[in-house]
């Protein structure tokens, strides 16, 4: 670790000199960083921000109910050795059109920060809207600012700003391209309004770290369908760790919420689920009757679950 | 990893125009598998030729509209390489993605960029406008060269080889003993040679179709790393084409662009382009057929070359006054190698 420092009241930008050379990667990539949770390793996977050559940095949100990560790497020291992967993209950008549209809600700045900058290079016409819950939540708005000038819309949540994504949306030409990063509930609105301004669903290209609900993190409780087990899964758990810490055979993947091998159905439920995922559609969310529990959860209380163990 | 023979920042000849079509082409460029198409409105996509979901090579899909569907689970990629179809699913993963190489159509040749996106710029593919020029008539084909693309640009920087290659058909002892000068830049290498008053050899007296002596040029025109346009022909001696009048003889430009296919196989594509006659069809076929069968005897000795350099691994190659040129164009090779590996180990 060779320097960290805070961009935004909650976010700190850690860097890491690199020993030998590096690979070339792309605005957008991520790495996994080897991290030391109650003396357990670990790998949490953070998005590359812009740096100096030879240098690795990303930026780190403390996230309130972190279960470890964000706590040791704000606790990072100079000079402190760190193991972490070459940088894989998997939010690429397409350099395909000459329009661009950013947008970015708290956190999700990382990898919008690395596009606009390969876009203001290569000249393409761009416009990145910025949003948080505060102006002091925001993260790189002196670089950004530097960077983009009057293209560069910040919107404060706590002084009634928000993102007007239809008219956002209305302003593009039609082979304009849209990059969002933010919380579930920003893209799930960002992608109605794109379906209903009828563009094309590829050109909306989203990231999101499955982090983000409609409700804080609380705990709650399962019941496993054939299996007399009851699984408390606490606020800084997900369902699905909790679900095989207690012996639950699952299968899983991506554990982001987007390949949906997880998904199991919810049998019954008193309590709202908190769906963080990107797999189940919109009217697949409204049913309430299946969620991915890698990323999402129940806003607290109880709910008889089937995993498709079925008993000889 | 050791670092390739080839930079990858640079536009490279993926196949010929009428070769990519509404249907799945796979070829192998700089070592990764791609998949040519084109689109219904005819423009050109070249996708990594592997599913996202089980890497089953898409080129044994199908065409569907502007899209591929991919012959194992229906997976759509539209010609971006966005998936635009999971089976059994409402929604798409958002990381389904496969490879969408930057492509350009233009001098009868699919350019293809397999490096950095951000830098490929359509203002870069290399000058070989003589293919598709109203001033010219010209035609060419396709070799595979079981050989490190650099063996073939060694083979045409220094045209020695003809007397002994070619001897039956452009090659004479002329060739051989005249002298030549060889001038560069930072991204060019020329070799010109001049052969004065002297008896033409079969191809060219036939094109000529005039008796007497003639004098000769052979201007080699290097453009790192691939692309070789050589500018030939003859004139009757006296008539001034040394001092630049070549009105009384005939011109050409054997064009010729390599890409890597491998380490140790490449895609010749390559050309004759004439600015005499041009409204003659069947000359077009008969230089293209000819030159075929020139170039045939060139890929022989190549494949053996490249067959003995890996029987002898450790061998020093020893070189000649003659390889000037070709020592030149692996010099500007070597230098964009070299820039693209700094610039990697030096990238944000």
């Amino acid at each position: 670790m060779s320097d960290i420092r805070a961009v935004a009241d909650d976010v700190r930008r850690i860097a890491f000199a690199v020993e030998g050379s590096l690979p070339r990667f792309d605005p957008g990539s991520h790495t996994n960083v080897r991290v030391e949770i109650g003396g357990q390793a670990a790998n949490r996977t953070y998005t590359v921000v812009p740096s100096a050559p030879s240098e690795i940095a990303v930026a780190v949100k403390l996230h309130p109910q972190s279960r470890g990560g964000s706590r040791y790497m704000w606790g990072l020291e100079p000079g402190q050795p760190v193991r972490l992967t070459v940088p894989e993209n998997r939010f690429e950008l397409s350099f395909r059109t000459d329009h661009y549209l950013l947008l970015a809600g708290g956190i999700g700045i990382t990898p919008i920060y690395g596009m606009a900058k390969a876009l203001t290079a290569r000249n393409c016409s761009l416009r990145v809207v910025y949003a948080a819950r505060t102006r002091g939540l925001m993260a790189f708005t002196d670089e950004l600012t530097e960077l983009l000038g009057d293209r560069l819309v910040l919107r404060d949540n706590s002084v009634g700003e928000h993102i007007d994504l239809a008219a956002e949306f209305a302003n593009l030409p039609p082979d304009a391209e849209c990059y969002l990063c933010g919380p579930i509930g920003m893209l799930e609105a960002a992608k109605a309004a794109w379906a209903a301004a009828g563009r094309s669903t590829s050109r909306l290209r989203y990231e999101v770290f499955g982090d983000s609900g409609l409700f804080a993190e609380e705990a709650f409780t399962v019941d496993v369908l054939n299996r007399d087990i009851s699984v408390s899964v606490r606020p800084d758990q997900t369902l699905l760790e909790a679900l095989t810490s207690a012996g639950v055979q699952m299968i899983f993947d991506c554990q982001r919420g987007e390949c949906g091998l997880c998904a199991v159905k919810v049998v019954e439920t008193s309590a709202t689920i908190d769906h963080r995922d990107v797999f189940l559609s919109a009217e697949e969310k409204s049913h309430g009757d299946r969620l991915c529990a890698c990323v999402s959860r129940l806003a607290g209380g109880r709910a008889l679950i089937d995993v498709g163990y079925r008993p000889d | 990893m050791e670092n390739p023979n080839y930079p990858l920042n640079v536009w490279y000849a993926a196949a010929w125009d009428v070769e990519v079509k509404r249907s799945l082409l796979p070829r192998t460029i700089c070592n990764k598998p791609v998949v040519l198409y084109r689109k219904q409105d005819g423009t050109p996509v070249a996708l990594a030729d592997a599913c996202w979901h089980r890497l089953l090579p898409l080129s044994m899909g199908e065409l569907h509209g502007d899209n591929v569907i991919c012959g194992y689970h229906g997976l759509e990629f539209d010609d971006t390489g966005r998936c635009v179809y999971m089976p059994s699913q409402d929604t798409i993963n958002p990381s389904a993605c496969v490879k969408s190489y930057p492509i350009v159509e233009r001098h009868r040749f699919i350019w293809v960029w397999m490096g950095d996106p951000a830098l490929a710029d359509p203002a870069l593919v290399p000058d070989l406008h003589w293919n598709k020029d109203p001033e010219w008539a010209s035609d060419g084909k396709y070799i595979h060269a079981k050989c490190d693309y650099r063996l073939v640009v060694d083979n045409l920087m220094d045209l020695t080889h003809e007397t002994y290659v070619h001897g039956s058909s452009i090659g004479n002892r002329a060739v051989a003993e005249a002298p030549f000068e060889c001038t560069h830049t930072d991204k060019t290498a020329t070799v010109t040679r001049w052969m004065l008053d002297i008896d033409a050899p079969p191809f060219w007296r036939g094109q000529l179709g005039k008796p007497g002596n003639v004098d000769r040029w052979q201007i080699i025109n290097f453009e790192a790393p691939s692309t070789i346009a050589i500018d030939v022909g003859v004139a009757p001696t006296g008539t001034g084409a040394p001092q630049g009048d070549r009105s009384q003889g005939v011109n050409g430009m054997v064009l010729n662009t390599m890409t890597p296919e491998t380490d140790k196989t490449c895609h010749y594509f390559w050309a004759f382009a004439r600015n005499y006659k041009i409204d003659e069809q069947a000359r077009t076929h008969n230089l293209r057929e000819g030159v075929y069968a020139i170039f045939g005897e060139d890929e022989i000795i190549l494949e053996a070359q490249q067959k003995a350099i890996d029987a002898n691994p450790d061998h020093v190659i020893y070189n000649l006054n003659i390889d000037a040129g070709s020592m030149w164009a692996r010099r500007l090779i070597d230098r964009m190698i070299a820039e693209e590996t700094a610039m990697r180990s030096a990238a944000e």
